[in-house]
């Protein structure tokens, strides 16, 4: 390490300490990148709106449910394992729900319990798979994807004879659940998606769940080695199928809040995201090979993406740059969260 | 201290183990004394893993009886030998490098407070035993929040021993703790092992280094293609004849002859 350590004066005892501290954090890199993206658009911005509470009703409108499941992505990812069907079953969810209710007859609450277990199940086949077969996640998830791709698309085509599935608010209890899932709410004369509020509590939520309970201490655990995990006595296969459940039904919500907002679905909603949710949580400092990274972060990398999407309109440049500046950006990211996280693991012998 | 005084806390009599018609094992007898360490030498292919196996509850054994505090006893998975109080720190496999220290030291046995089925974490109780346990030790950490990877691979398996002491260990099993270290850090490990003897904890030292051996053994064990071809204990047992005997004697005589026509020429 460097000449500093072998030094044994106080000071700078506690100075490396502290650095240590700080690169530490996994959300530290992103959370600067974010300031400093978010200063860049707040000065190229030409509406004067940017940097306002307008902006953010804008920004945070595209990034909660970005935000939202790539929280549970960055766990699963922390636990080692990828779900690259997380964003085709948004679409799945939103298909299933409005088919419950529009073609099934169902309320929107019982169709909206049915769609949430029934991406629990996938989720779940989703981990069982990758714990029986030994398969890397990547392979098994990215089959699920495929699958229900088609499924999302045969299937909308074979009951409504479109790609498109509608007549969701004509089922029962749809005005509560809009209330609840997919209503603006007016703070200082911007209006704010009530999906910001869930996002902010699935943050605190899976911040909670990582840093403060057993079950986060397994996580940590079974992507950083799964072998010493089990010699210690960690569950690690219940571990990484209750986060692949997690992540499944995390999209569904998004499924069925983005039903409930836009009163319809297209078959293709949601394929492309899940690159959305692993880029935010490489971004948030998530490490790709397990063991390290934070559900905060993954929630400073969606909100980067919503200061993208909307910063760069904004500043009157055309819109079909986001996605390189995005690729951009989880280059950075990456580079600079892998030598952070190199400088904390330190020496190995 | 003496062996003759104490009953064994574990013992292992006539046990073998075969694998199809590959004998792993064959006829091993072994007898571990608490607040002594018991060393298992044998050079590679010796069946060392094979034994480690057996004790930890991961393989079960072919034949002979295998008896913990008097009882016999047969394990079906290493967390039925954990509930027994063996623990075994495995060689690098132990702890969790980006990981803190206090996490991976109540990794598996976290403490938990208000209701428990939550599983909220008693941080505080964890981060303050941590410290404690491992000062206990002899391990003098200014923060048990750095992630255990910044320690050195002594210090690392040090903590799992600390580990293994602390949830009740009665008997700690060490693969080869010392094999991938430098002099400095085995000396640590060496350390280590000991404060845990005077804990009155039963030591299964397992390693190829007679000379690692020679200084904490009370029990020395040689294996050999298999079987236990010799034992002695501390008093009666000079390092040259640890270091012969493990090599197989008279092989190293021919072989000291062959390097010194070799080297004559």
């Amino acid at each position: 390490m460097s000449p500093l350590t072998t030094t044994k004066s106080d000071e700078r005892v506690q100075r490396v300490s502290f650095l240590t501290k700080a690169l530490r954090r996994p959300e530290l890199g992103a959370l600067v990148g974010a300031l400093v993206i978010f200063t860049i658009f707040a000065v190229v911005d030409t509406t004067g709106h940017f940097a306002d509470l307008q902006g953010a009703a804008g920004w945070t409108h595209f990034a909660a449910p970005i935000g939202i499941t790539a929280i549970f992505v960055a766990l699963l990812m922390i636990g080692g394992e990828f779900d690259l069907s997380s964003g085709v079953m948004v679409g799945t969810a939103g298909l299933l729900m409005g088919n419950l209710v529009s073609e099934a007859g169902m309320g929107v609450f019982p169709a909206m319990l049915i769609t949430l277990v029934f991406a629990g199940l996938v989720g779940f086949a989703n981990g069982y798979l990758v714990i029986r077969t030994g398969l890397p996640s990547f392979i098994v998830t990215l089959a699920t994807f495929f699958v229900l791709k088609g499924v999302n698309l045969a299937v909308t085509k074979l009951i409504t004879g479109t790609v498109r599935v509608d007549g969701i608010d004509k089922g029962d209890g749809f005005e509560i659940a809009r209330d609840w899932f997919a209503t603006k709410i007016d703070i200082a004369g911007a209006q704010f998606q009530v999906s910001l509020f869930w996002w902010i509590g699935f943050t605190i939520f899976a911040t909670w769940l990582l840093t403060r309970t057993a079950f986060g201490n397994w996580i940590f655990a079974s992507g950083g080695d799964a072998n010493a995990a089990r010699n210690a006595g960690v569950p690690v296969a219940r571990t990484k199928i209750t986060l692949f459940v997690m992540t499944s039904v995390a999209a569904a919500l998004v499924g069925a809040m983005t039903l409930l907002e836009l009163r319809g679905m297209q078959a293709g909603q949601g394929i492309g995201q899940e690159f959305y949710y692993i880029i935010a949580a490489a971004v948030g400092g998530t490490l790709l090979t397990g063991g390290a990274g934070s559900a905060i972060g993954a929630s400073i990398g969606a909100a980067i993406m919503g200061f993208a999407a909307i910063g760069i309109p904004y500043a009157l440049w055309d819109q079909d740059w986001v996605a390189t500046f995005l690729g951009v950006i989880l280059f950075l990211a990456v580079l600079v969260n892998t030598w952070l996280s190199k400088q904390a693991k330190g020496a190995r012998k | 201290m003496s062996a003759k005084n104490v009953n064994p806390i574990l013992e292992l009599k006539g046990v073998g183990k075969s694998f199809g018609n590959v004998v792993a094992l064959r006829d091993v007898d072994l007898s571990v004394y608490p607040g002594q360490v018991t060393c298992v030498l044998g050079d590679n292919g010796a069946g060392k893993s094979t034994l480690i196996k057996i004790l930890s509850g991961v393989h079960k054994a072919s034949e002979g009886s295998f008896t913990l505090s008097g009882e016999e006893i047969e394990f079906n998975s290493p967390r039925d030998a954990m509930a027994k109080g063996i623990a075994t720190v495995f060689q690098d496999l132990a702890t969790v490098p980006l990981m803190s220290v206090w996490r991976n030291f109540f990794l598996g046995n976290e403490p938990k407070k208000w209701w428990k089925p939550l599983g909220i974490l008693d941080m505080k109780m964890a981060k303050d035993t941590a410290k404690a346990e491992l000062l206990n030790m002899g391990i003098d950490l200014r923060d048990t929040n750095q992630a255990i990877g910044t320690l050195s691979g002594g210090e690392r398996q040090a903590v799992a021993i600390a580990r293994a002491v602390y949830f009740g260990a009665n008997v700690l099993i060490l693969d080869e703790p010392t094999s991938a270290l430098g002099v400095r850090q085995s000396g640590i490990v060496l350390k280590y092992i000991l404060a845990a003897r005077e804990r009155g904890v039963a030591v299964i030292f397992i390693t190829h280094n007679p000379h690692h051996a020679f200084l904490v053994g009370d029990h020395f064990f040689l294996l050999n293609r298999g079987r236990m071809t010799a034992s002695f204990v501390r008093e009666k047992v000079k390092l040259d004849e640890l270091i012969q005997a493990m090599a197989g004697g008279a092989e190293l005589d021919t072989l000291t002859h062959e390097i010194n026509t070799i080297r004559q020429d």
